[in-house]
């Protein structure tokens, strides 16, 4: 049975309810129009931008912020429609899809943000609009990976008489897609949304402040806002900044994602006993007469619209299905064509400018690979060491555990990239070494991924495995041994292999960090990619960015999948 | 003299509810359990016999009373004591050896003559050959079996079992009782005194000599059965089957008395046996099928039903008055024999009354929604009603009965989308 709130029909009238929600609307409106008009604002590469420290704009700010990240949320979901279904139903596209997939999930995306904004800026020149894009660009390449591996497999896991159903009753495309394919995947689809917004935040602190070819970029915005006040060393408004930033991740918590979980909670499809999800922001809208009344409305013109789409349909598919066919093919191939020719043609550029550099040249990343993957494998057990006894003693303690995920996962949303200023003052005072220092500053954004996870595999251990160590009477070490820790190792890898994914792309920002004039730079692969950015060393940006993918790569095939086996193996509950 | 094992005085257990109530789930339960004794416990489905078992071995606290294992009280799980779980609770990343050995963690021994224990009796209970497998390549059986290696390993003086042979299936079942008993009958294990909880009657009388019988809501002790027959026990045999009646009778006699007190039920409401109409329509045909009066045990069996799925259709069927139970059989009342007979919408209106005059929730939702202009009623408000008398749990289990008996009987139907429950317009 459901635990929703309900309010009778009858009893429903015009209240403060709904002139709540028509506020609600108007400011989101008109909010909209706003941004989207200074969104289109002129630009010209070496034009210095400024921005105003005027904090009376840091709502503004927000507010553009808040724009480029539901933007490129959209577009991710957009992606994931599209690229997982066709994954999911094509056979011959999904040898290729999925792993190119994968491949794209372990590129730092940062190290591309060079690359896509200058692209964008000779794509619409004299407008802001192109590195606004490439903002939007970044983002959405930090969110829309895991999303569609959750919706590929959400869609490859739907039983089969579902699909035998929606075949019988010959429901077309667009039906199956609302009424069986986003509903089965939804529980999975707003869960991964929900963790790669908040990874989003990240993303977009290190966005909207770049410097390209000698250019520097300040996009209006929260992220640039906390860069100005950094090359100003203006405390003020960095606190500023950091409290506006929660304020939002705040916000959009409580008025998108939670009222979200708690709707898609009737997609449920098992009876399990857990916490039933709810939120005050869904109940208020379920309460409105006016949100009531343009449900109905657009439910009835989009199932008419269906209807009559799908009698079309039929009607052509009988008359000429076969010229429709062919139609299809041809458009698919001249597609596929189109993209090998363009994708082969800036591959052959990109090897001709790596060519230009010197042996040693090619060379000198390798060892910044190899020292950054030394500083990434540091952070990820430095995060370990301290999140295992915090996760377990959370997570084997539900009263704690309830309280402190939902703190967890604003902790983790918040961009560590912001926190960066304090650590760097602190480091300029006492002299530390940047070789070491950056461990520390990879780890501030990935140990959230270890502790979420390592809380939810304590509280996954079953009562009658605890039950059974205590009547073995299993001590402490013999309990961590022995229970705790093989319990919880599945749960840590995929903690691992989130955080250390994380730490290379913070790498692109942590070896590198700023106070007013002063720069600490730690040798390392994600400095060599920040300088070339900003020299606009097109060689040395793509060799870069090469050698950094390759040690992803490999590292995921050579480490994180086999550890990932042996947790399959030997250490699942199932 | 047998020397006592272990004592409970007074022993009662609460659970806390929303709004300040609680629960008693163990009520007064005084029970003393001396060596060579093969105790099971007994008793209809959420009785507490499982509570009651751990409260015995240390890993619950009772909330009153005294628990004392060889005159010594004290928290925490008991030393001497072994335990064998439903679920087995084997560690699935050790092996069957592994798992074994983790009972003799901390015994005084070397490594070598712990190996060598641990392999004694993983060879007794049947699973040489398997040592180095892990549990995920075991049958159930098989499983079940290193959790009483893991168990018997430490020599406990008293091992407790909650319910160990359910999760497996009937042959896998019976080849590991009949084994079980072996060790024990001839004494090839060091353990004093087993206590089993269980939902089978007859596997009880199969394997112990003493049979400790509980009520429900709360727990207490109702009976306690010797059962002196020598081992091996054929289960045709005339003795045999007298027990089983006997304790089948002071199951539904309990029941029985538990009904009958027609205005002790008004005043409070009474928990409806979680089956449905369509379980119970079909039980009272078939009762009308083999004749007027049968006896219970014969009827269980017969249907291949266990006692904790048995049990509550009988239950049902004698809060409305279609059958009437005494001393283990069990009879159609006129009411009865007239609704096997009646036409689908004859059986609806009879049904109608019988609620309308037994069940105090359904008598006091349809009162609710009659109340009402619209007649409707979001269900929350009678779960959080019902959640302060019976826990949240059992409370949305209680509304699930009563609004698939009200829809049966026309009385009020449920709106699945909206959550509300309202009357049938007729």
């Amino acid at each position: 049975m459901q635990q929703v709130l309900v309010q009778e029909q009858s009893k429903r009238r015009f209240g403060l309810v709904d002139i709540f929600v028509l506020l609600f609307a108007f400011g989101l409106l008109s909010f909209l129009l706003t941004f989207g008009k200074d969104m289109r604002a002129p630009f010209f590469p070496g034009q210095t931008m400024q921005l105003d420290l005027n904090q009376a704009l840091l709502p503004y700010y927000a507010g553009r912020s808040l724009v480029r990240m539901f933007l490129a949320y959209g577009l991710a979901l957009l992606f994931t429609f599209v690229y997982a279904r066709v994954a999911a139903y094509r056979p011959q596209a999904r040898l290729v899809m999925l792993p190119m997939l994968d491949i794209l999930q372990s590129i730092p995306v940062l190290g591309f943000l060079s690359v896509s904004v200058t692209g964008l800026i000779r794509l619409f020149p004299g407008s802001i609009i192109g590195p606004e894009l490439a903002a939007i660009f970044a983002i959405f390449t930090g969110q829309a990976w895991n999303m569609t591996f959750s919706f590929y497999y959400s869609l490859s896991s739907i039983p089969k008489e579902f699909n035998e159903v929606a075949a019988m009753t010959r429901i077309s495309a667009w039906e199956r897609f609302a009424k069986l394919e986003v509903p089965y995947g939804m529980i999975g689809l707003v869960w991964n949304s929900m963790m790669s917004f908040g990874g989003g935040w990240f993303f977009l602190a290190a966005s909207e402040a770049i410097t390209v070819l000698g250019t520097n970029i300040r996009l209006p915005g929260l992220g640039s806002y906390m860069a100005t006040a950094i090359t100003q060393g203006n405390m003020q408004a960095i606190y500023a900044s950091i409290f506006t930033m929660i304020g939002v991740i705040l916000l959009v918590d409580q008025l998108f994602w939670r009222p979200l979980v708690a709707w898609s909670q009737k997609y449920k499809l098992e009876q399990s006993e857990g916490e039933a999800a709810e939120s005050w922001f869904l109940n208020l809208l379920r309460k409105s007469l006016l949100v009531g009344q343009i449900n109905k409305l657009t439910a009835k013109q989009v199932n008419n619209a269906a209807t009559r789409f799908r009698r079309a349909q039929v009607g052509i598919n009988k008359s000429r299905s076969t010229y429709r066919a062919n139609a299809q093919r041809v458009v698919t191939w001249g597609l596929i064509l189109g993209l090998l020719y363009v994708a082969g043609k800036y591959v052959v550029v990109g090897i001709n400018l790596v060519l230009q550099l010197k042996g040693s040249e090619l060379l000198t990343p390798l060892g910044y690979g190899t020292l950054t993957f030394l500083r990434v494998l540091c952070s990820t057990a430095l995060a370990t060491l301290w999140t295992v006894p915090v996760g377990v003693a959370i997570g084997l303690n539900p009263k704690m555990a309830r309280l402190a995920q939902p703190v967890v996962q604003i902790a983790a949303s918040f961009p560590a990239n912001m926190i960066f200023p304090f650590v760097t003052l602190l480091y300029l005072n006492f002299q530390v070494n940047m070789g070491v220092g950056s461990i520390p500053l990879m780890m501030l954004g990935t140990q959230w991924y270890i502790l979420f996870n390592v809380i939810a595999g304590a509280s996954a251990i079953p009562n009658d495995l605890k039950e059974a160590s205590l009547v073995l009477g299993l001590r402490n070490l013999d309990k961590w041994k022995k229970l705790i820790l093989p319990s919880i190792f599945p749960f840590l890898v995929t903690g691992w292999v989130t955080a250390s994914g994380g730490a290379w792309n913070a790498s692109i920002v942590a070896e590198i960090v700023s106070w007013q004039s002063h720069s600490l730079v730690a040798p390392g692969l994600g400095s060599y990619i920040t300088l070339a950015t900003s020299e606009g060393n097109w060689a040395k940006i793509i060799w870069g960015i090469v050698i950094m993918a390759l040690f992803v790569v490999l590292t995921n095939r050579l480490v994180w999948r086999k550890l990932y086996a042996v947790a399959q193996e030997k250490y699942s509950l199932g | 003299m047998a020397d006592t094992l272990i004592t409970l005085q007074g022993v009662q257990k609460t659970y806390g509810l929303p709004g300040n109530n609680s629960a008693i789930v163990l009520a007064d339960i005084n029970l003393t359990v001396k060596e060579h004794e093969f105790v099971a416990i007994l008793g209809p489905s959420g009785s507490g016999k499982s509570t009651l078992l751990r409260i015995i071995a240390g890993l619950i606290e009772p909330n009153q009373g005294l628990v004392s294992y060889r005159n010594q009280t004290g928290s925490g799980f008991r030393e001497g004591i072994g335990m064998v779980f439903q679920s087995f609770a084997l560690f699935p990343w050790l092996t069957v050896l592994e798992n074994v050995k983790l009972g003799l963690q901390y015994k005084d021994l070397s490594p070598q003559s712990k190996q060598n224990r641990a392999l004694e009796v993983i060879d007794m209970i049947g699973l040489d050959g398997f040592e180095g497998a892990y549990p995920k390549e075991l049958s159930g059986g098989m499983k079940q079996r290193v959790g009483l290696g893991r168990a018997l390993v430490m020599e406990p003086d008293v091992l407790l079992m909650d319910e160990p042979f359910s999760a497996l299936d009937v042959l896998t079942a019976e080849n590991l009782k009949r084994d079980l008993l072996e060790l024990w009958t001839e004494q090839r294990i060091p353990t004093k005194s087993i206590i089993m909880v269980t939902h089978g009657i007859e596997e009880a009388v199969y394997m112990a000599n003493r049979a400790v019988v509980l009520s429900r809501d709360p727990a207490r002790i109702i009976a306690d059965i010797a059962i002196n027959l020598p081992h091996w026990r054929d289960k045709q045999s005339k003795p045999f089957v007298e027990v089983v009646d006997k304790i089948y009778s002071v199951l539904t006699l309990h029941q029985e008395q538990h009904v009958s007190y027609k205005e002790e039920k008004m005043k409070k409401d009474i928990k409806m046996p979680n089956v449905r109409s369509g379980a119970l329509t079909g039980f009272i045909e078939l009762l009308e099928d083999v004749g007027v009066k049968v006896d219970l045990y014969k009827l269980g069996e017969q249907l291949s039903l266990d006692l904790e799925e048995f049990l509550p259709i009988v239950d049902a069927a004698s809060l409305l008055e279609f059958v009437r139970v005494q001393a283990g059989d069990i009879e159609l009342t006129a009411v009865g024999i007239k609704f096997a007979q009646a036409t689908v919408l004859q059986r609806k209106e009879l049904f109608r009354e019988q609620i309308l005059q037994n069940v105090p929730i359904i008598i006091k939702i349809t009162a609710t929604l009659r109340s009402k202009s619209n007649g409707r009623m979001a269900e929350e408000f009678f779960s959080n009603i019902l959640s302060g008398q019976f826990g949240e749990e059992e409370a949305l289990q209680q509304l699930n009965t009563a609004i698939d008996w009200g829809r049966y009987a026309e009385l009020f139907a449920y709106d699945e989308h909206s959550g509300t429950v309202y009357l049938e317009e007729n």
